[in-house]
């Protein structure tokens, strides 16, 4: 019970095996002396009953005992949820994007990346955004959850106290995909974790400056966009219609209602992008995807149909 | 209880005819028992329904991947299970049903206060119901959001969401009026001598529960009227995209939807402490404990539903202090649990359906309350909130709560209802196997909760695979034994001969009359001398 994962288990097992514990024993209490009175007291063994109109001193006993036993309870849920409160200042910073139906985690020196990766026994805060509807990130094995509300930003912050990958869920129903929107949390020893922190800052460095191969940063953005999450690469289809081969293809797209056949070109893509419910391609429901205006540029864009006339 | 002696001449509620014939005559009624039957049969309708629903999402987690539908359709399938067993089943539920057939006769009156008022409720029940069922048929297909419809996802989504709240909307509208009539048919219209504190506590706790429904369902009726202008009219709400608030959504639906648990279990709790005295065959233990009780359990829970948002983001101040409410309200159903334990202690107890029913009512409403303290207290709701052991709490409290008051209800008041009696021994049979089968559904989802698995899953990661087919064992355990006790109860409606009028030596007004009740239940209005639970 207590080989916790994070600084908060101990503090939130403690509450666990309080309450559990008391409820235990009350359940099986009440339960037995039901049995036994209906066993003791049954019209075959106690003809007569004995009419007994109540008890004000057991009234309040039994109202007194449990008011006491609940206030304990409620102190120790209090209590392993107070340090979750307030970061320490020394907290790293990552932004957690979560969106239909994909994780994004940004790291202070421009790191992107979906899974989370962490420093063991460093003080991790989350400052959380959603740029469509409501999400939830919890890690089970870290005890913590917090919502992501679109318009808001709520943090949330812990420590990981032994290495190891844990599950990242997330628990607000966020529609088609919501059951799929999991991911990992890497937990890293520190030299390990700096090691392939500057790893990977170096490399997006390198990336601006080396030769580009064509569709490599736009590949980069699909993966972190959460793009592949309804995308397929390999021709199946998901949620929306599969990247391999879209471009160039003619497809049957509905606008407003009527059905006409178009051409996957630059304008088609960028338009599917920033209003995707304009073209829907027909078979697909409508309304799935958000416009990532606010998400990806013009050039990024860009890059990203360099990348799908890679994907034949 | 009362001086009376009853022939059996006039016609009894179920053989009369009024103006009109067979079915049209039961669609014209005002007398409240048949109103009463009318919300059974049409509940039980969806009740069977939500079942089936159930059983089938049961079936597609019976092992990852996809079984038998794909992920939309599941998505719809739990949010049209949770409105119909919510909104057409346990809301109304114990209240609509037996509140209507015994509530009057418990008081000791011909009627409610106002009958056709009544029937216009339950008019109003079955329009909603089909406006329901409509959004599963019309627009963009059936709604898919839950059925707490959160913004900004019931404002998004292209499903047919407005029509699904149109339809709760109404369906509020037939629970506040109900609540209405209940309380002025307890102050208006109770027998000389039935003072407030010789009420039967079945009466007690419709009337806490009427004072909920009359006050709290005006602002769910708000808010789904302000999602319908959101995503009709473009006014901004609850979408932060165009100036609202998706946090004041949460607000304004708890707000109803938790006083709306209390809607569902206060007349489930009454009517298990009507059940316990006559088979213990002695008065209840601390009546006037109990009506506190009831009350507080009114009062107290219009101020804890800030505990359905522990992770929203709330400040720490309201996460605690909602959190210290939550466990006040735990105290008076505390109070219930010992008061019913000490009626049975030197009582002389006639072990038949109805009363197992109540101490199997009592076994899983604790387990109900115990997981309660876990989602009340704030740590460790923030581990398992959103996941399976929040639906594994409230499975146990509204289906094994109300649900199991619901049956023992109908085993109790079978007998007086149709004068006829069901076979026991089938009916024990059933209770064992519902209850096998009830835990083998529920109690696993604890399990997977506590390892993490979030709730509203189509589909789930190998580690909770066992637990998981381990309750979709339950869930047909479950079905077998409620098909026997529905057979048993149908097949005693065809019986020849007829029950008698107290076949459970009951001491409460509706087992001194005669089976079935006569139109206006009394031949002359009973002069109550004596508190309800009467043993000598």
């Amino acid at each position: 019970m207590y080989s916790g994962a994070s600084n908060f288990v101990s503090g939130t097992d403690d509450a666990f095996v309080v309450i559990i514990g008391i409820s235990v024993i009350f359940l099986v209490g009440i339960t037995a002396a039901m049995l036994w009175f209906t066993y003791r007291y049954s019209k075959k063994r106690n003809p007569v009953a004995t009419q007994i109109h109540g008890s004000n001193t057991l009234e309040i006993i039994w109202t007194v005992i449990p008011t006491i036993l609940v206030l304990g309870m409620f102190y120790y849920g209090w209590a392993g949820y107070q340090p979750m409160i307030k970061a320490p200042d020394d907290a790293m910073n990552i932004k957690a994007t979560a969106r239909m139906w994909s994780w994004l985690f940004e790291y202070e020196n421009g790191i992107k990346t979906d899974t989370l990766y962490i420093p063991k026994d460093k003080a991790v805060t989350l400052d959380m955004v959603s740029p469509d509807v409501i999400h939830s990130l919890y890690i089970p094995a870290f005890r913590v959850k917090e919502d992501i509300v679109p318009g808001k930003e709520n943090k949330m912050w812990f420590i990981g106290t032994k290495e190891g990958s844990y599950e990242l869920f997330c628990t607000e129903y966020c529609g088609l995909s919501h059951s799929y929107m999991f991911t990992e949390v890497k937990v890293m020893p520190v030299d390990e974790f700096n090691a392939w922190y500057t790893r990977m800052a170096d490399n997006a460095v390198q990336d601006s400056t080396k030769p580009v191969v064509p569709g490599a940063k736009g590949k980069q953005l699909v993966q972190v966009n959460g793009c592949i999450a309804c995308h397929s690469l390999d021709g199946s289809k998901l949620i929306g219609p599969t990247f391999r081969g879209v471009y160039g293809h003619n497809v049957v797209v509905v606008t407003d209602g009527k059905e006409r056949e178009i051409t996957v070109d630059d304008e088609y893509i960028k338009r599917s992008i920033y209003e995707p419910n304009a073209d829907v391609v027909k078979g697909y429901i409508q309304g799935q995807m958000i416009s990532y205006k606010e998400q990806l540029s013009d050039d990024e864009v860009a890059e990203i149909i360099e990348y799908l006339k890679t994907l034949k | 209880m009362a001086e009376q002696t009853i022939h059996h001449q006039e016609p009894n509620y179920l053989e009369y005819q009024g103006k009109y014939k067979g079915l049209a005559g039961w669609l014209t009624t005002t007398d409240h028992k048949r109103i009463g039957l009318l919300y059974f049969y049409s509940m039980m309708t969806f009740f069977l329904s939500g079942v089936v629903m159930g059983l089938l999402m049961k079936y597609e987690l019976i092992a990852p991947g996809e079984q038998i539908m794909g992920a939309q359709t599941y998505n719809g399938l739990f949010t049209l299970h949770g409105l119909t067993m919510i909104f057409l089943f346990v809301i109304p539920g114990v209240a609509a049903v037996y509140g209507n057939f015994f509530l009057p006769i418990l008081i000791g009156a011909k009627d409610v206060a106002f009958p056709r008022l009544n029937l216009a409720s339950w008019y109003l029940y079955i329009i909603g119901a089909i406006v329901v069922l409509i959004s599963q048929f019309m627009g963009d297909g059936p709604p898919d959001t839950g059925w707490t419809f959160y913004a900004p996802y019931s404002l998004k989504t292209n499903t047919n969401v407005v029509a699904a709240v149109t339809g709760a909307f109404i369906l509020g509208f037939s629970s506040i009026l109900t609540g209405l009539n209940f309380i002025v048919t307890m102050h208006r219209m109770r027998a000389p001598g039935m003072g407030w504190m010789r009420m039967p506590l079945f009466c007690w706790t419709l009337y806490g529960t009427g004072w909920i429904q009359l006050l709290a369902t005006p602002i769910i009726g708000i808010t789904f009227l302000m999602v319908m202008a959101e995503r009709l009219l473009g006014i901004g709400f609850f979408d932060p995209t165009i100036g609202g608030d998706p946090i004041l959504y949460q607000h304004l639906f708890w707000i109803y939807s938790h006083p709306a648990v209390y809607i569902m279990i206060l007349p489930a709790m009454g009517v298990i402490t009507e059940i316990i005295p006559t088979f213990a065959r002695k008065t209840i233990f601390g009546y006037t404990a109990i009506i506190i009780s009831s009350m507080a359990i009114a009062f107290v829970g219009y101020f804890v539903w800030g505990h359905h948002m522990f992770t929203s983001g709330m400040s720490s101040t309201s996460r605690w202090v909602f959190s210290l409410l939550t466990f006040l309200v735990a105290i008076p159903s505390a109070i219930k649990v010992f008061n019913w334990t000490a009626t049975m202690y030197k009582g002389s107890i006639n072990i038949q359906p109805p009363f197992l029913w109540a101490i199997a009512f009592i076994f899983v409403f604790m387990i109900g309350g115990f997981s309660g303290l876990v989602v009340g207290s704030l740590a460790t709701d923030i581990h398992v909130h959103d996941t399976a052991f929040v639906v594994a709490h409230f499975h146990y409290i509204v289906f094994g709560g109300t649900g199991f008051a619901f049956f023992g209800a109908l085993h109790y008041w079978y007998p007086k209802m149709f004068a006829k009696m069901y076979n026991i021994r089938v009916a024990n049979i059933g209770l064992l196997i519902f209850f096998i089968g009830f835990n083998l559904l529920y109690f696993p989802m604890f399990y997977l909760g506590l390892m993490g698995m979030p709730r509203r899953y189509y589909d789930y990661i190998p580690m909770f695979e066992p637990a998981n087919l381990l309750s979709t064992i339950g869930s047909w355990i479950m079905a077998i034994g409620l098909t026997v006790i529905l057979v048993n109860l149908s097949r005693a409606r065809k019986m020849t001969g007829k029950a008698v009028d107290d076949p459970w030596d009951g001491k409460t007004l509706e087992w001194q009359i005669q089976s079935p009740p006569t139109v206006e239940n009394f031949e002359e209005i009973p002069t109550v001398t004596t508190g309800p639970y009467d043993y000598k």
